[in-house]
């Protein structure tokens, strides 16, 4: 049961275009952004209501994914530098992720109720 | 076992446990060997059980590793360029190596354009024959499908692309560890390639040099940076039996040796960019290094083999 919904990337070309929207919305939207830099998630844990999105940004030269532990979302391809992934939480629980490409780099999503 | 008279019946110094064993000890003489400084000893009987005489030829190879053509970061924005540079340093060697083992991580980010430009300039390379296998780079989205279809055309690919080939009498193995990483894990093999190895080196005599090659080390250099392999100690448990074990990997862009009993570790430079030495940076991201002493830092692995030597010769070289 697909309890996060993928929605897909955005490449560095797309998100250059789409700066100033995006520069707009985080001033008034909540943003739960999740930063991989020196080969960490950062913050490791996130915790995120029900519905809200989750983007993650690779600000390393090295390419990583974002995988669920127990397939409970859709993994991202790899992400080259500056590249994002963003999912939205589902049902409300406990969801661990890694790199597929670096495994010693996991990262946890606590989903409450919106 | 205790080495006193028990049985002296003759009264002349020997029973006849003591002779027999004295005997055995003649019958089996010392065959000693020197290697990198290490002297080495087997007896005539062990060499002799072992079997199979190896052609009497010597043998060279070259190590190429971690090319990752599509690369354009500062820390060498022109990776093709020190691609080519290495090969023409194997074109410019005076008895060309028999053939190329590449190490993995041939592209950046498995793109099809990026294997394209690696097959492109690999075409400038005088030694034709070349034996693969995958980094983490070249298996991102598709499980290594396109890696298989493309460098497995020679050899006779297993399960998720391992083999094994012979050549002057040494054993070649070629593994596959950066496939169904397991989370907060390391480099991994698997069951099903484990068994292939065991079955693999089976029928060979203990006195067959081996040489494994793989992505990610098989020994344990700084796990905290995923530099390691989690099931290779089985792997190695299988070669022990082994008179002369050489280990080759890519993955850290730098070389590192250790020697543990018959077996050789070695990892090879990159021919892209270097990496930091284990634990001496946050991460272990590309390492910029001022421009002028970035070939210094890149290079290739030379490996020869000796008829009648135990260890195999790994001589380094670096591009500047």
């Amino acid at each position: 049961m697909a309890l996060l919904c993928a929605i897909g990337f955005l490449n560095l070309f797309v998100v250059a275009l789409g700066g100033e929207t995006r520069n707009a919305e985080a001033t008034t939207a909540k943003q739960n952004k999740i930063e991989i830099k020196d080969f960490a998630f950062n913050p490791q844990t996130l915790t995120v209501k029900s519905g809200e999105k989750v983007t993650w940004i690779n600000r390393d030269e090295e390419p990583h994914t974002v995988v669920s532990v127990e397939k409970q979302f859709k993994k991202s391809s790899a992400l080259d530098t500056d590249q994002e992934f963003t999912i939205t939480a589902g049902a409300p629980g406990t969801y661990t992720y890694f790199c597929s490409v670096h495994p010693k780099m996991t990262g946890t999503i606590v989903v409450v109720k919106s | 076992m205790s080495e006193y008279i028990s049985h002296d019946h003759e009264h002349d110094g020997i029973d006849r446990r003591g002779f027999l064993q004295c005997m055995a000890w003649a019958g089996t003489g010392l065959l000693w060997t020197v290697s990198g400084g290490v002297l080495a000893s087997k007896t005539l009987a062990e060499i002799a059980k072992a079997g199979a005489v190896l052609p009497a030829t010597d043998l060279s190879f070259l190590q190429i590793s971690d090319s990752h053509i599509g690369f354009s970061k500062e820390a060498n924005k022109d990776v093709t360029e020190t691609f080519r540079i290495a090969l023409d340093r194997i074109n410019a060697m005076p008895t060309p190596p028999s053939f190329l083992i590449h190490t993995g991580d041939i592209t950046q980010l498995s793109k099809p354009e990026e294997f394209d430009t690696f097959d492109q300039v690999l075409k400038s390379c005088r030694t034709k024959d070349v034996f693969f296998v995958p980094g983490e780079h070249d298996v991102l989205n598709d499980g290594g499908k396109l890696y298989r279809e493309r460098y497995l055309k020679n050899v006779e690919g297993k399960g998720s692309g391992w083999y094994s080939f012979n050549k002057n009498g040494v054993h070649f193995i070629g593994l596959v560890n950066v496939l169904d990483l397991q989370a907060g894990g390391l480099g991994q093999l698997g069951d099903e390639q484990l068994e292939w190895l065991e079955s693999d080196v089976k029928g060979l005599g203990s006195s067959t040099p081996i040489v494994v090659f793989a992505h990610i080390p098989l020994w344990a250099v700084y796990p905290q940076w995923g530099w390691g392999t989690s099931d290779s100690e089985r792997a190695l448990g299988y070669l022990k039996r082994f008179g002369s074990v050489t280990v080759l990997n890519g993955h850290i862009h730098q070389v590192l040796q250790k020697v543990e009993g018959n077996v050789t570790f070695h990892t090879a430079m990159s021919t892209a960019f270097p990496q930091p030495a284990p634990g001496t940076a946050p991460s272990p991201g590309p390492l910029k290094v001022p421009a002028d002493k970035l070939r210094s830092l890149l290079g290739l692995t030379s490996v020869e083999y000796k008829q009648g030597k135990t260890a195999l010769a790994v001589v380094d070289s670096n591009l500047s």
